[in-house]
């Protein structure tokens, strides 16, 4: 019965870093001065007060010439033009849908920026405006692209492209979005038959692969499930 | 004045510690996933946790053009006190606490950065042991830093008491459960000890003015003394995270 038990206290760090000796960068906390000089510019994560450049985030800084940002590890996410976003549809407006994409702000999908079912290329009526909810419902997943940033820092989308649009059955993971790197592909179907959407706010969309990648090796299977179903 | 005794004849506190000494003071940042920054603080026996949402859209009806709202929610456990408590939040008391936290962490936070956003702060006695709004303070302050919300400098808060040490006046640093409730004058500062600047003033007895000073500078000077602590908490915190994205990448 005598088995060692460690009892930790809440408040005690326990570091589980593997690779602790590698060199640290210099690390800033808000209200410290970065540089005492005028002769640079102010970025994300600083402000000037008495003369100084100060951070206002605790972070890592990056330069770029004489423009001088602090990053946090973690924030809100913040958008730039081109990055592929998966988000929840808050609420249904006259001409646009409210979207929740892990940003300080609510995202905004235009309606004369999706396709319209059947792919046709037209201007949006009246009737487009009155058939809305039957394309995207409050609580529907969307995977998006971001179209351009508002002064504000909102976002507005984009879904006029065959691999963006409406997701249905599968799995939302929320991760941190820092933690996701900008890259050229955010769609990935994996060789177990799984496709995956990292979306850069942080949400990532797991689902089955699409049926029609996977019919040839089950065509049979499908012919039978749509007998049982007539 | 006929003060209590807080001061033994050998000048210690009832807790065993000198005049201007803080309690241990143990912090931790990122203690939850679901929201965008948490942090759980244990100042002496008086523990609190912090979570803090935002800055995420405000409702049409709050929401102003010119900066963030900051809302706050005190809270106190009901195995927080001594006495079982009925009603952990929405009290006259809870209600005051949340007001007062929300001027002293409205002064750090840069609300002209996020127009019509907002940022929830909700903060949890866990067990309140003396200076509970203090503790709440500094934590939130962890909280703000670990979502990564921009803030002046750090907020921190102290509280400071007066005894009597061969008649000579001596400020007390930090107070606890047992010195509140002796029943002699608590002074609660909170502030931005970088910029020396006051937040909130809030004293509750009576204190002669004369004493006034004293009592002051030594609630400041606890409260650079917190900002210390803080700060090496929020570099550890650096540290891991950091070392942590580097196994990432590899």
């Amino acid at each position: 019965m005598s088995g060692h038990v460690s009892i930790r206290l809440a408040s005690e760090r326990v570091n589980h870093c593997v690779a602790s000796n590698n060199e640290l960068p210099q690390f800033y906390t808000p209200g410290e001065v970065i540089t005492g000089t005028q002769d640079f510019m102010r970025g994300h994560g600083t402000y000037v007060e008495d003369d100084s450049l100060k951070a206002s985030v605790a972070g890592v800084m990056q330069k770029v010439n004489k423009l001088i940002c602090i990053r946090p590890l973690k924030s809100r996410y913040v958008g730039e033009i081109g990055d592929v976003v998966v988000g929840r549809v808050l609420e249904v407006q006259q001409k646009r849908w409210k979207v929740e994409t892990n940003s300080r702000l609510d995202s905004i999908l235009q309606l004369s920026s999706v396709n319209l079912p059947g792919g046709e290329l037209r201007r949006r009526s009246a009737e487009d405006e009155q058939m809305m909810r039957k394309h995207l419902q409050e609580g529907d997943l969307i995977s998006a692209e971001v179209q351009s940033v508002f002064s504000d820092g909102s976002l507005s989308l984009h879904t006029r492209s065959l691999k963006y649009g409406k997701l249905s059955q599968g799995v939302l993971i929320k991760v941190f979005p820092s933690l996701i790197k900008r890259r050229k592909n955010h769609f990935h179907n994996l060789a177990c038959g799984v496709s995956v959407i990292i979306g850069n706010n942080g949400y990532i969309w797991i689902s089955p692969q699409k049926q029609d990648i996977m019919v040839d090796d089950n065509r049979e299977d499908i012919q039978n499930y749509e007998m049982q179903n007539a | 004045m006929p003060g209590p005794d807080l001061l033994s004849s050998q000048g210690l506190r009832l807790d065993g510690r000198r005049p201007n000494e803080l309690r241990r003071i143990r912090c931790k940042l990122g203690v939850f996933t679901q929201p965008d920054g948490s942090a759980y603080l244990e100042q002496g026996n008086t523990k609190v946790l912090a979570a803090v949402y935002g800055p995420h859209q405000a409702s049409k009806s709050k929401q102003l053009t010119e900066g963030v709202v900051v809302n706050c929610q005190y809270s106190m456990a009901t195995f927080s006190t001594g006495e079982r408590k009925n009603r952990p939040r929405g009290d006259r008391k809870s209600q005051e606490m949340s007001l007062h936290l929300r001027q002293a962490l409205a002064a750090a936070i840069k609300t002209e950065l996020y127009p019509r956003s907002q940022i929830d702060i909700y903060v949890e006695v866990l067990q309140a042991d003396g200076s509970a709004y203090c503790a709440c303070v500094n934590v939130a302050t962890l909280a703000l830093i670990d979502a990564g919300i921009p803030l002046r400098a750090y907020a921190c808060a102290c509280s400071s008491s007066m005894a009597w040490k061969g008649g000579e006046p001596e400020p007390l640093v930090d107070v606890s459960h047992v010195e509140e409730a002796a029943g002699g004058v608590c002074l609660t500062v909170a502030s931005l000890p970088s910029t020396e600047s006051i937040a909130l003033l809030e004293m509750s007895h009576r204190l002669h003015m004369d004493y006034f000073d004293v009592v002051l500078s030594r609630a400041m000077q606890g409260c650079r003394d917190i900002e210390v602590i803080l700060d090496k908490a929020v570099r550890e915190h650096l540290v891991e995270g950091w070392t942590k994205q580097d196994v990432v990448t590899i």
